[in-house]
């Protein structure tokens, strides 16, 4: 690769391609495009080393409106793709947009091999709970009991929960926040970015057309403060209208508490995104918000872990082997250990 | 004492017995002796699919043929001289592939009431006992009792000791052909350098059965088979899969460009990952997929990146990557996939060959989703058409689809084996500079119309590609009618351009114009020349040529087959490339087809040639 010393700015109007944008009026997808735009300038990639890489569904389309390079691939193999662009190029900073039918039906298995191999890579699944463009069926993440049009009488498959499918895979970084939270939304993709290894973010995208309003409890003002737990490195889990909620481990059970009257904040569950065991529990917050005596949804890092990527071992393997035998030579290897002379 | 020795000019052995009995080695050793020693040959391993299928039985054994000798050699041969059966099962299967007056040496052994029941022999009888051998030699010898007496005292266990049986069998077939031990000796010592026991014991138990020749007085001929006529020159032995392996490699240090093999374990195609990974140090990187289309996608993103991206598999595996390939297409990004063939559908039969995914090769895709296709004859021949299915991939921005199979994969040859310095040249220009006023153009063509590779990385080409249709030339998204016709017949029309870079087709043996044209394409090569070869001799106007590209053709294929009154066309399946050719050229070619997991006999087809020719 050329020297270049000085990596020239750009700004998010150089990230607009000149592609109408075609998803529905109102999708969530919109503001989730223009975080990234908002966030990827900062972060002192060269323009030309970014790749976006999708699979198929409404959220990849992604690639189509980023002025990078990009790939609309083929559904579910988005990791597939970028596992042996990242192995190939190490020096590629490459972002994944995935969906929930995308990510965890299709291309499930694609979605738990590369974050075991942890190549570092960001993967954005945008969860909306719904096939929307084949136009409303369930998807993977959809509710038991969803009433769509392949599930008239509603849906009986159980739904995945991808954070906690997430850790189950040893993923290094995993994450979730949400479309209708812009500053937010722009950290978790910094600390994304920011992680070396395979970053999961899932991120609780709105279908206005097929899915409105699914995540509405955790995302509107009358309901997100008393839903949605923020989940801050050292801070204590709190939430509520006031911050008067906490979240305190009993055992291994997590409970709902009132603060004051003798628990203070110490007393609560301080978050460490370091520990695997917490943030298993954390990942199993998965209750629905109508249900008595639930947990707060959880928002924020859940986990993340310092491990070694893929690709660098795959680069000291080379290294390793040229050091032992020395750069191939092609006339020797045609030639082979044994050969004999005709005359 | 006094011996004979008799000088032929080919035989043809078959190793034969359980998995477990060590027969591929066995056959491996002598044809690398022989090899080293300087004669032609071709081998043929045959196996069963289960690692250690039931012990005794039918379904259980293993074979190994080898052909070799001092004129020049096309097949494993159509009928052995000697067999060499390990037990009753071995025999039983392979003695009606055994030549009449042919040599069968026996491990008495293997003949017990115990190996009798288990290869279902009738209650009382035994082959070796009941004359249904006697058009044959029968050499009898219990190789279990002798090699437990050479390895008395060595402190080895019962079941180590019987491990070495095979060679004692190898040592006496040395001796048999006044064959030299020392490569085998050599082999032995790098491999049980660090269990020093274990190599003494092999090593003595080879004396012993080359000793045993030497001493037993049963036998009085010896036999040599002198070094053969064939192109002078270096060579070395090769395989089928290392071939293709080699090949990679050689594409990848000539382009300059990194290769990355995708993959994901499969019989028969997996020794080309085994190969490929050994060689880390030309900068190579192998890559294990989760799954068949991982393996595949992970090849496109790496020749998105500026590799060369390659996938291997066998049909089953080639099926679940159409969806891929078509990806490939349609971003016009070089890709080689190799398949290396076996028996189909479905799981079929993993260890055996077939041809039957040409079909698979030329339209086994959703839409119309052009792509080239090249196919391998020999085991040799694969590395020359791996290489040329990268140039192919390279210069055109095209995937590539090579056809192997089983046979040739699996099979052995001597090669003359090219240096670096003889190779085309294979020449990358990655896009540098826009191509359309401000703007890059990433379908913008050339006069191969290919389209420019700009890869991530470089400064103001950044660009989108999917899988969606495209606009001609922009790549933008096209829903046009118009444009989806007209970029439908482009890339029709770019691969049938190909055509014009690559060589005409030239018979192998027989004239240009004649009587009757063999037309065949992959590992059909050997046993077609051979029968054509033995037809010519007996007088009858026969060519044969061979095709090692399928799509597109050969420019002059049309003109060949019209200067022939017929044309046959023998095929392991039930004629796929003949459905083609007359689609393509309307002749009326006549079919061989046999679909049994094995080779045609040359005889088979020089049966065909002579019925056709009457």
């Amino acid at each position: 690769m050329e020297n270049t010393p000085a990596i020239e700015k750009f700004t998010s109007k150089d990230l607009v391609t000149d592609q109408d944008v075609r998803w529905c009026p109102g999708c969530g997808d919109y503001s989730i495009l223009k975080q990234a735009q908002t966030v990827i300038p900062e972060l002192g990639i060269p323009r030309e080393n970014i790749v976006f890489i999708s699979g198929i569904g409404c959220s990849s389309r992604f690639p189509y409106y980023m002025e990078t390079y990009g790939m609309h691939s083929i559904h579910g193999r988005a990791t597939a793709i970028a596992s042996g662009l990242k192995a190939s190029r190490p020096e590629l900073s490459i972002w994944i947009v995935t969906g929930d039918g995308d990510g965890l039906s299709i291309g499930g298995n694609h979605t738990i091999h590369i974050l075991r191999r942890n190549f570092d890579v960001n993967i954005l699944l945008f969860n909306n709970e719904i096939y929307g463009l084949t136009k409303g069926q369930y998807s993977p993440t959809s509710e038991e009991g969803k009433v769509t049009k392949s599930t008239p009488m509603g849906s009986v498959d159980h739904p995945f929960n991808p954070v906690a499918l997430c850790m189950g895979a040893d993923a290094t970084f995993v994450a979730r926040s949400m479309d209708r939270d812009p500053k937010h939304l722009q950290s978790v993709l910094r600390r994304a970015h920011g992680h070396r290894g395979a970053s999961f973010v899932e991120i609780y995208q709105n279908c206005n057309v097929f899915n409105d309003g699914t995540f509405e409890a955790f995302t509107e003002k009358s309901s997100k403060k008393n839903e949605a737990l923020f989940m801050e490195q050292g801070k204590p889990l709190v939430f509520g209208e006031n911050m008067d909620k906490g979240i305190l481990l009993d055992g291994f059970k997590p409970v709902v508490v009132q603060t004051g009257n003798g628990i203070s904040l110490n007393d609560l569950w301080i978050h460490d995104e370091h520990d695997r065991v917490k943030a298993n529990i954390l990942s199993r917050f998965f209750d629905n918000p109508g249900m008595e005596h639930h947990l707060p949804r959880p928002f924020g890092v859940f986990y993340t872990e310092d491990r070694y990527c893929y690709e660098d071992r795959l680069e000291e393997q080379i290294a390793t082997m040229i050091q032992k035998k020395g750069e191939g030579d092609l006339d020797a290897l045609l030639k082979g250990r044994e050969t004999w002379t005709i005359n | 004492m006094e011996r004979q020795n008799e000088v032929l000019d080919n035989v043809i052995i078959k190793f034969a017995g359980d998995s477990g009995d060590g027969m591929q080695l066995t056959g491996t050793q002598f044809t690398n002796t022989a090899a080293l020693f300087g004669n032609d040959l071709s081998t043929f391993p045959d196996y069963p699919a289960e690692i250690r299928a039931p012990q005794g039985t039918l379904a259980g054994v293993s074979g190994y043929q080898l052909h070799f000798g001092s004129v020049e050699i096309f097949t494993p041969g159509d009928y052995c001289d000697v067999l060499v059966a390990m037990n009753v099962a071995a025999l039983k299967a392979n003695i009606k592939n055994l030549r009449k007056g042919g040599i069968i040496i026996a491990n008495t052994d293997g003949f017990d009431t115990k190996n009798l029941r288990l290869a279902g022999t009738e209650e009382g009888k035994n082959p070796l006992d009941d004359g249904s051998l006697e058009n044959y030699r029968v050499i009898r010898m219990d190789v279990t009792k002798m090699t437990r007496a050479s390895l008395e005292g060595s402190g080895l266990g019962v079941k180590e000791i019987d491990r070495a049986k095979n060679m004692f069998v190898l040592g006496f077939l040395y001796w048999m052909y006044n064959r030299s031990m020392d490569h085998t000796e050599k082999f032995l010592e790098e491999k049980f350098g660090n269990k020093p026991d274990i190599l003494k014991a092999n090593l003595s138990v080879l004396k012993a059965g080359y000793n045993f020749g030497e001493t037993s007085e049963e036998f009085t001929t010896r036999y040599s088979i002198n070094p053969a006529k064939i192109a002078p020159g270096e060579y070395r032995s090769v395989m089928g899969n290392q071939a293709v392996a080699l090949g990679l490699i050689a594409a990848s240090c000539k382009s300059g460009l990194p290769l990355f093999y995708g993959t994901y374990p499969i019989t028969p195609a997996s020794d080309i990952l085994h190969e490929v990974s050994k060689h880390k140090n030309f900068g190579v990187k192998t890559f294990q997929a989760e799954d068949e289309i991982a393996a595949v996608c992970s090849a496109i993103g790496a020749s998105f990146g500026g590799a060369l991206g390659v996938t291997a598999s066998s049909g089953p595996g080639i099926a679940p990557k159409g969806e891929a390939i078509g990806l490939a297409i349609m971003l016009e990004l070089p890709l080689v996939i190799v398949n290396v063939q076996r028996g189909g559908p479905s799981t079929g039969l993993p260890t055996k060959t077939e041809q039957s995914d040409l079909m698979q090769a030329v339209f086994g895709r959703n839409g119309e989703a052009p792509m080239p296709v090249l196919s391998a004859s020999t085991p040799s021949e694969c590395f020359s058409m791996t290489y040329e299915a990268c140039r192919i991939a390279l210069a055109h921005m095209t995937p590539v689809m090579l056809l192997t199979d089983g046979y040739i994969a699996n099979g052995a040859e001597p090669w003359l084996f090219p240096s670096s310095a003889d190779l085309p040249e294979i020449k990358v220009t990655f896009a540098r500079e826009k191509n359309a006023g401000d703007k890059f153009y990433p379908y913008k063509r050339d006069e191969k119309l290919s389209r420019p590779w700009a890869i991530p990385g470089t400064k103001d080409l950044e660009h989108r590609i999917g899988g969606i249709e495209k606009q001609h030339e922009t790549g933008n998204i096209s829903y046009d009618p118009a444009n989806h016709e007209f970029m439908v017949r482009l890339r029709d029309s770019k691969i049938e351009k190909i055509s014009d870079y690559i060589p005409e087709l030239k018979t192998e043996v027989g004239p240009e114009k004649g009587k009757l044209l063999v037309l065949g394409w992959g590992s059909t090569y050997g046993a077609i020349k051979s029968a054509v070869i033995r037809s010519r001799n007996k007088g009858y106007d026969v060519s044969h040529a061979h095709l090692r590209y399928i799509r597109p053709f050969p420019k002059n294929l049309g003109e060949l087959l019209y200067n022939f009154e017929q044309v046959l066309i023998p095929e392991m399946n039930t004629g796929q490339l003949i459905r083609i050719l007359r689609d393509k050229y309307l002749i009326p070619a006549v079919g061989l087809n046999k679909i049994q997991g094995l080779p045609f006999k040359a005889e088979e087809i020089q049966n065909k040639i002579e019925e056709l020719m009457k």
